[in-house]
């Protein structure tokens, strides 16, 4: 089997296990839900620091990766937190 | 740190994001949920950044640094009204990382002499998906910001023109796989940023919730084909739980207002914006044959309810009136009402909107119900309060068939003994449709600021208690 064919395999069925986790959450937290699958898809930040993190990278790949490492970085704290401040305000009754 | 042990390190980051999500099962595990989706993002960074394949941080710690000040500043200091806005913007910012790496990674394995068609292929696919998600975000933002009309944008040949932008694309993608010009991929992104742009203009404000779901997905996706390309399953796995997040969402937000998803892309529903203030609304009621109630009137009615269901839509979002809400709901509770608050799936501007806004005002959780749970129970209140909400209150969706918005799911306040409707004038929802509602005997409209009438009912509510 071939890198990309494990790459599928992976890829479908992380599909399958987000189907089912997320069926689950609470629809009053959908707009949680939101911020955090943003928080974590800045974890493109990993591509990013392959590119900015680079040896052989020029001056454009710097700029390209230094972008894209900002980028992800707002993405991660700001989901994040926003994420946190949104759950804190969740409460039960007393 | 060997490949193996980074491979495993991101396994278990993989992990701590699926029980991160399935955190979000409850309020009361939630908070938990975000900090292991935290660890696990924290522990997937700090490995990368130990591993072999950084060699150098120059670039990488300033970016850092700005990067996390402007998220930390923009989170504490959003409001809640605005959080559709902000993750649209952050979306954006996913689709822009993407197609940054994509061309990043590009020159550097060109440099390296390690291109391969499969590679390239990746390559082309992770620009467009991060291109649309970019400029298609940009767009929702502007919208939700209003800084353009929330109106739909249409003209004659719209869907040709995205269709032959789509085939000029692939055409562009094969050109680049098969023959190596850097400058195809350059055109088909720039191509795919018009796409983007094009693809969101025809979406109507109020059809927004499954815009923001759907960008959410494209974001995943786009970090799925950047994952793809590196080789990376983290990405790859991440980018699969985000995307089917994101999928689902658009499919509950779709069946919630009984349209195909396919309907909502192609757009063009609801030219109209939400109401504006009218004066003479009582006048103009009064001629259509529509009931309308001061707020001492409704106050009066309230003090003695002994359940009451308060519908919030996307007008308390705009008038600010959660609040105001809170403050009526603990005066009626004092003269001894039970109160709930019943959620339609598509209230507000994105999935959850209407939650987020009553927990700020304080409101607990166990009194915010979703509409498939409440909607049995509008037969046994004696007052439902339609604070801003509209077209999900309309009974034709249920007993007209010939009405546009027929065989939507509502919220049945209409069976409920007396109805007060918070709205500033008569005039028609999102949908352009007539709400019958209005019309009926056990239904009166209390016009008026949304927050400037909760503050009322609540005063004359604590004084008459």
């Amino acid at each position: 089997m071939s890198e990309t064919m494990v790459a599928v395999y992976v890829f479908v069925l992380a599909c399958f296990i987000g189907y089912w986790v997320v069926w689950g959450v609470t629809p009053a937290l959908h707009t949680p839900l939101i911020s955090l699958t943003n928080a974590i898809s800045g974890i493109i930040v990993i591509g990013a620091l392959l590119v900015a993190g680079s040896e052989m990278g020029g001056f454009a790949e710097g700029s390209l990766g230094f972008i894209a490492v900002l980028l992800a970085t707002i993405n991660i704290v700001g989901g994040f937190m926003v994420t946190q401040r949104m759950l804190a305000m969740f409460k039960k009754k007393r | 740190m060997t490949t193996n042990f980074l491979a495993l390190v991101y396994l278990i980051s993989g992990c701590l994001f699926i029980f991160g999500l399935k955190g979000l099962t409850s309020p009361a595990t939630a908070r938990r949920g975000n900090y292991l989706a935290m660890a696990g993002m924290a522990l997937a960074v700090i490995a990368t950044l130990k591993s072999p394949v950084v060699s150098g941080l120059g670039v990488i710690i300033p970016a850092v640094i700005i990067g996390a000040a402007i998220g930390a500043v923009v989170a504490k200091r959003i409001e809640m009204t605005a959080m559709p806005q902000l993750v649209a913007a952050l979306h954006s910012f996913v689709g822009l990382a993407a197609v940054l790496v994509a061309i990043g990674t590009y020159l550097n394995r060109e440099a390296a002499g390690a291109l391969n068609g499969v590679l390239m292929g990746e390559l082309a696919v992770g620009a467009i998906i991060g291109a649309i998600t970019f400029t298609g975000s940009l767009v929702a933002f502007a919208k939700l910001q209003a800084l353009v009309s929330g109106a739909p944008v249409n003209f004659n040949g719209q869907h040709w023109l995205n269709l032959g932008l789509a085939v000029f694309i692939l055409i562009l993608s094969i050109d680049f796989v098969a023959n190596d010009h850097f400058v195809s991929l350059v055109f088909l992104t720039l191509l795919a940023f018009a796409l983007g742009v094009l693809l969101i203009i025809p979406i109507g404000g109020a059809d927004m919730p499954v815009v923001i779901s759907m960008l959410n997905s494209y974001s995943g996706w786009a970090a799925a084909a950047t994952g793809f390309t590196l080789g990376n399953h983290l990405l790859i796995i991440t980018g699969a739980l985000v995307g089917s997040s994101g999928a689902i969402l658009s499919f509950i937000m779709c069946r919630a207002m009984n349209r195909g998803f396919i309907s909502v892309i192609l757009g063009g529903f609801g030219a109209k914006d939400d109401d504006e203030g009218g004066g003479s609304a009582t006048r103009a009621a009064a001629e259509k044959g529509a009931n309308s109630a001061g707020v001492e009137d409704a106050a009066f009615w309230m003090e003695s309810a002994r359940k009451v269901i308060v519908v919030p839509g996307y007008g308390m979002a705009v008038a600010q009136a959660q609040h105001a809400l809170k403050e009526l709901t603990q005066a009626l509770e004092a003269a001894g009402a039970q109160v709930k608050f019943a959620i339609h799936p598509v209230a507000g501007r994105m999935p959850g909107h209407m939650n987020v806004l009553l927990a700020e005002a304080d409101i607990p959780y166990d009194q915010v119900v979703e509409m498939d749970e409440i909607n049995h129970e509008f037969a046994t209140a004696d007052v439902a309060l339609v604070v801003g909400a509209n077209d999900v209150t309309n009974p034709a969706a249920k007993d007209d068939s010939s009405s546009p918005i027929y065989g939507m799911p509502i919220l049945e306040v209409h069976k409920a003994k007396q109805v007060f409707v918070i709205k500033r004038s008569l005039r028609p929802g999102y949908a352009g449709v007539e709400n019958t509602l209005y019309y009926m005997d056990n239904c009166s409209m209390v016009f008026g600021d949304a927050k400037e009438v909760c503050e009322g009912l609540g005063s004359a509510v604590r004084e008459a208690g």
